[in-house]
């Protein structure tokens, strides 16, 4: 079993995986005491994994194939095929080969009549059945298969099939209806340099789909894959946030942005009901609705949410309907939607338009969230030019000034982080241990704007805030890891009850 | 204009010496990959004693890409759109470089004696076939007496 997993350690050399590790570490925690990222101990919300360079699975393939070869006795070409369509399960392909050795061949697409060597032919009296070429001395080629076309329209076929259509390992003979396979052998025999390295890249490729424990960095031409043993199965009890070594945070089992702490099923189901309810939504959030206490029509205006009834005077929450008093004098505290004080309010006639209340109390602030995380890249590239400005102002020195960027990393984080929490409350049920998880995300949800408050001050105060700055930052940072830490220990302990099935 | 290929150039030799029963391709006199194409409707078909016009052109790199084929016949057939383009997988994804304009047209040829609902191109005529493959049928022969008939 342990063979037939990915890449145990042999599979690389220490030197290699040195590198990935470190280059990792230098990537988001550059130099700052307060993040030193505790390696030995993994939190309860961090998943293992490593990332793998094209040229690292490649060698990987490469080794397996080798020692299958050796085992049964057949060229490597052809036992990279059989692998391929044994989805890289050795053991399997082993045993089945030892009992059947001509139907594995067969259905691999492998002719039995190995004994054949491939390679390119002048044959006489040959007429190409592609050009229908004739001449003396025409150069062919054939697969095991023996139907024989001209080097010429072979080269023009397999460059087609690899360039145009992006087939790799499933790539049959010319001849209609003939399933044989070309293998690499014949690629390298027929194809010029550039088709054969884009085989080997597509090839590569299927070698990372078919494997359930790989999966490559989604970000834009990133060609490293990411090795992550979290099957399908696990998704219900972990979210396994995996970072790959160009910086992408990304989901392992969906393959997502980052989406700590909510469940891939429920972002599922939660970007579903977002595209489903935008319209009915703006249209419901759009309208007027009646006072709680005398029911009188009322419109709301402006953004606020802090009503007055026009007829009553009654002040309440736009947002829960519940009392405004109850709300203090800052928004933040209409984080919870109180169940039970909410029901008082909304009578059963508003039903439906509550439950649309509800999601919205959990949309608006997603989206505010997702809003600000788009302005991520703006905050990054405004911080540079804020460093460049601050060198040459307080002459501090690029070093020093790198508590910027810390800040800047850490805020795009945890809005990330914030907008999944929505997603993750709008679902949960309430139980003795919800408040917890309503606190720890009003306690980062302060914490996050007391410092995208600071960060936008003007230059000439960003020097004398660099220390309020750096506690600040470590500051979010631990409510981030609290409270991703409370949620993915619930997860693990299946504590949270959810108003829908995970599975 | 570039030589006409020798694969072109033996094809079409063949497709006149040898005609296929049934169906007749003609290439243009000024453009030599350009064909006039007729396929009489199969027996005991909705389209039996209908003759159809198509149109096929050779692309640029033929035969390693497809024929490029269309009705220019009126015709009420699941697999076959309003416009006379057709459904077939050995003009698309099972294409081979082996296969010639000659097995291509009795491939058509035996699409209008087994039309396929299940992979539709004309929705709604599929549609039809499968509700009610008799009011359907009777479509196609209607189609095939006003459109089909010289
Ligand atoms: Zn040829
Ligand atoms: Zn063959
Ligand atoms: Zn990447
Ligand atoms: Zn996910
Ligand atoms: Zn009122
Ligand atoms: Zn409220």
């Amino acid at each position: 079993m342990s063979d037939d997993d990915f890449m145990s350690d042999e599979d690389f050399n220490d030197e290699s995986l040195e590198e990935t590790d470190s280059e990792f570490e230098d990537e988001t925690y550059d130099d700052d005491r307060y993040l030193k990222y505790d390696k030995p101990q993994r939190k309860s919300y961090e998943v293992e994994f490593r990332v793998y360079s094209d040229s690292q699975i490649q060698k990987a393939q490469a080794e397996q194939i080798e020692e299958v070869s050796n085992i049964l006795g057949l060229p490597s070409e052809q036992c990279a095929v059989l692998m391929r369509h044994f989805k890289w399960q050795k053991e399997r392909l082993i045993e089945q080969y030892l009992n059947s050795q001509e139907e594995v061949l067969g259905a691999a697409g492998l002719d039995t009549n190995a004994a054949r060597t491939l390679k390119i032919e002048k044959v006489k009296g040959f007429m190409c059945d592609i050009c229908c070429n004739d001449e003396n001395g025409l150069e062919t080629f054939a697969l095991r298969c023996d139907h024989r076309y001209c080097v010429e329209c072979y080269t023009v076929y397999l460059e087609q099939k690899i360039k145009e259509e992006g087939e790799s390992g499933r790539i049959q003979c010319p001849c209609e209806g003939c399933s044989t396979l070309v293998d690499s052998k014949a690629i390298k025999l027929l194809a010029p340099k550039s088709v054969s390295d884009r085989y080997q890249v597509l090839l590569n490729r299927t070698y990372v789909d078919d494997k359930d424990n790989l999966r490559w960095c989604p970000a834009p031409n990133c060609e490293y894959a990411v090795d992550c043993a979290i099957g399908p199965k696990q998704l219900t009890t972990i979210v396994p946030t995996v970072v790959c070594s160009c910086g992408h945070h990304f989901c392992f089992g969906c393959g997502l942005n980052d989406h700590q702490p909510c469940p891939c099923a429920l972002v599922k189901k939660w970007i579903k009901k977002c595209e489903d309810d935008s319209e009915t939504a703006n249209w419901i959030s759009a309208n007027t609705k009646e006072c709680p206490k005398c029911l009188a029509t009322i419109e709301k205006n402006g953004g606020c949410n802090h009503m007055t009834c026009r007829k009553c005077k009654h002040e309440f929450c736009w947002v829960c309907m519940g009392p405004w008093s109850e709300h203090g004098t800052s928004w933040y505290n209409c984080n919870r939607f109180e169940e039970k004080a909410g029901v008082d309010a909304r009578d059963h006639q508003a039903k439906s338009r509550a439950s649309l209340e509800r999601y919205l109390h959990y949309y608006n602030r997603y989206a505010n969230h997702e809003q600000s995380a788009k302005l991520d890249k703006d905050l990054y590239l405004k911080t540079e030019k804020k460093m460049t400005l601050l060198q040459s102002q307080s002459g501090m020195s690029w070093i020093e000034v790198q508590y910027l960027d810390s800040a800047s990393k850490v805020l795009q984080q945890c809005r990330q982080t914030l907008k999944w929490t929505y997603a993750f409350a709008f679902y949960l049920e309430r139980n003795n241990l919800t408040h917890i998880f309503e606190d720890n995300q009003k306690d980062l949800e302060m914490a996050v704007e007391t410092l995208s408050e600071l960060f936008e001050r003007p230059v000439e105060q960003l020097a004398s805030l660099k220390v309020e700055m750096m506690d600040k930052t470590a500051y979010v940072n631990n409510r981030r890891i609290i409270l991703l830490d409370d949620t993915a220990k619930g997860l693990l302990e299946d504590k949270w009850n959810f108003t829908v099935d995970l599975n | 204009m570039a030589a006409l290929p020798k694969r072109i150039i033996k094809e079409t030799e063949r497709l006149v010496a040898d005609p296929v029963p049934g169906i007749n391709a003609t290439p243009h006199e000024d453009n030599l990959r350009y064909f006039d194409v007729t396929i009489h409707g199969p027996a005991s078909s909705p389209y039996e004693e209908g003759i159809f016009r198509l149109e096929l052109f050779l692309p640029e790199d033929y035969p390693m890409s497809p024929p490029k084929i269309r009705f220019l016949t009126k015709i009420y057939h699941p697999n076959i759109d309003k416009l006379g383009r057709i459904c077939l997988d050995v003009l698309k994804t099972n294409w081979s470089p082996a296969l010639q304009i000659r097995t291509i047209l009795l491939s058509i040829q035996a699409l209008l004696g087994a039309p396929n609902p299940e992979d539709p191109l004309a929705n709604d005529v599929a549609q039809r076939w499968k509700e009610d493959e008799k009011a359907a049928i009777e479509t196609a022969r209607e189609w095939t007496r006003t459109h089909a008939t010289v």
